[in-house]
């Protein structure tokens, strides 16, 4: 599975779980407009860094800080990039 | 000290509000305005229970009651109905100040009540110390409740300074817990204006807000900034001074805020509903001064078994309750609960001594989730601790060992199960968000769990 889609069916995942209505997972969704709240938020992190051994968000620079699905998404590619190189 | 005649005496009210999410009002009209004697009257001397909804209707009570009732007894929003019937009996109410969103309807039904827009028009005549009774980010069961004096809460305020002109106060936080009640105090005694958060406001409804009643002061726990800092409307928020309390500050979330916010003052806060406020540190690093450890100007700071120990005028004098614990040792010592490490000239946090987790300021009970976590049939013990996280500060961690015999081909599988089966159970922010299968856990000599971090 692509860094995308896991990123997009951990979001599905977790929001179903956390019995939050979504609308359609997109790259240009902006997450915080959504009933994604922080736990939400929380919780697919820490199942992101179970997946890729990455947690981008604990050494990030301001200019990183995701707003869209699609900044996530790019977040945990430069990690992935980072730790192969 | 009396808030409201500290108000009325400060004068310059011209200009000042209070908004929230509904309305704006002007400060002046709040604690100017008609009074109602019979009002005062019901309610002078009395124990009363402060249940509303809004932070509005709050702070116009407590502007109101303040030196004119015994004690007042702050319901925090969201409580269920168990634990307000817990601190209107542990604080002794003989008067409840409600809204129906606060109090329904037939709770409580042997206090007698006043409605909160009334109450907001009494006021003190002679002045009596009033006993500010706060309660406490509660882990299981009820909430404790903290009596404070106001002076002891605006202990941590320079109430001498002149505010800077054009300051506008707001917090993340609601006033009914300490530390938004810190703000709330700021603000009145500054005076400056105030803008109110709500609990049901999203992020970024209330960041817009702030940004356009262009707020200069403000507030929020570690966890409320890290939601802020992904939300593209923060950026309308231009503060000269940015405060996080109520969890541990990491290195991260000060470098974000300190790139997000370049001009602004940051300070990060120790405080606690039982010990005050402990000292802030504006170095924009983790953790705090080894020099902070000692005696100071009205505070008096000690390490002991690790642990951090306040004493000050600042911290709570009793807790409340029929049979309340002591809050202080004998040598008037708080015990914090905190553990801290020095590492050459700072110290550091390394979390709770009971092993409590601070889910984003949502406390979780370890033995809580774990009596949830070992009813799962293939679970023979589980220790359930605080795994670190950029968002919350921490989620739930279990680390399970499993019954002999257990099947487990597939550990995803039934580390889902087990997840599964707390879900049901638990509030949301207490159910793991992992578990990890161990061989064993360690015990004590007394047989009981090691929480402590290694």
């Amino acid at each position: 599975m692509s860094l995308r889609s896991t990123v997009h069916a951990e979001i599905a995942a977790v929001a179903a779980e956390q019995e939050k209505r979504m609308p359609p997972i997109t790259d240009d969704l902006v997450m915080l407009e959504t009933e994604f709240d922080s736990l939400c938020f929380a919780l697919l992190v820490a199942r992101m860094e179970d997946l890729t051994g990455a947690d981008p968000f604990s050494e990030m620079e301001a200019d990183d800080l995701p707003v869209t699905v699609g900044d996530l998404v790019a977040l945990y590619d430069r990690a992935a990039a980072k730790k192969a190189a | 000290m009396i808030l409201r005649e500290t108000l009325l005496a400060a004068g310059g009210l011209e200009g000042l509000f209070l908004s929230d999410p509904r309305e704006k009002r002007d400060l002046a009209g709040i604690v100017g305005g008609p009074r109602d004697a019979s009002v005062s009257e019901r309610l002078a001397g009395k124990r009363v229970l402060l249940a509303v909804g809004g932070q509005m209707a709050a702070a116009r009570a407590m502007l109101a009651l303040d030196g004119l009732v015994a004690r007042l007894a702050l319901v925090p929003p969201g409580l269920a109905p168990e634990h307000v019937a817990r601190i209107a009996s542990d604080s002794e109410a003989e008067i409840a100040v409600c809204d129906a969103d606060g109090l329904p309807e037939g709770d409580l039904p042997g206090l007698p009540r006043i409605a909160v827009e009334a109450a907001a028009q009494a006021a003190a005549e002679k002045g009596q110390e009033t006993e500010w009774a706060l309660a406490t980010s509660g882990t299981t069961g009820a909430p404790k409740l903290v009596a404070h004096t106001l002076d002891g809460l605006a202990g941590g305020i320079n109430t001498a300074a002149a505010p800077e002109p054009g300051t506008v106060w707001s917090t993340f936080y609601d006033i009914r817990r300490y530390g938004g009640l810190q703000v709330f105090l700021r603000a009145m005694l500054a005076p400056a204006s105030l803008v109110l958060s709500d609990r049901h406001e999203p992020v970024r409804d209330y960041l817009i807000r702030a940004s356009e009643r262009q707020v200069t002061h403000i507030l929020g726990t570690p966890s409320h900034w890290r939601l802020a800092l992904m939300s593209n409307a923060l950026s309308r928020l231009a503060p000269r001074y940015v405060r996080l309390s109520g969890e541990i500050a990491d290195q991260t979330v000060l470098d974000l805020l300190r790139a997000a916010f370049p001009e602004a003052r940051m300070a990060h806060a120790y405080a606690s509903t039982e010990g005050g406020v402990g000292f802030t540190v504006e170095d924009g690093c983790e953790g705090f001064p080894a020099a902070l450890i000692g005696a100071r100007a009205g505070i008096e700071i000690a390490v002991r078994d690790d642990a951090l120990y306040v004493r000050s005028g600042r911290t709570g004098r009793r807790y409340l309750g029929a049979t309340p614990e002591p809050l202080m040792a004998e040598d008037g010592f708080v015990d914090t609960g905190d553990l801290v490490e020095r590492r050459g000239e700072r110290y550091h946090f390394l979390g709770r001594r009971s092993g409590v987790i601070n889910v984003g300021g949502a406390k979780v009970q370890p033995e809580e989730v774990e009596a949830v976590v070992n009813l799962h049939s293939s679970v023979s013990m589980s220790r359930v601790r605080a795994r670190p996280n950029p968002i919350l500060g921490a989620v739930v961690e279990a680390e399970v060992v499993l019954r002999a015999g257990t099947d487990a081909t597939d550990p995803a599988a039934l580390k889902k199960a087990i997840i599964a089966h707390c879900r049901p159970r638990l509030s949301g922010h207490k159910v793991p968000a992992s578990v990890r299968f161990v061989e064993d856990l360690p015990l004590t000599s007394g047989g009981k769990l090691v929480r402590r971090m290694p």
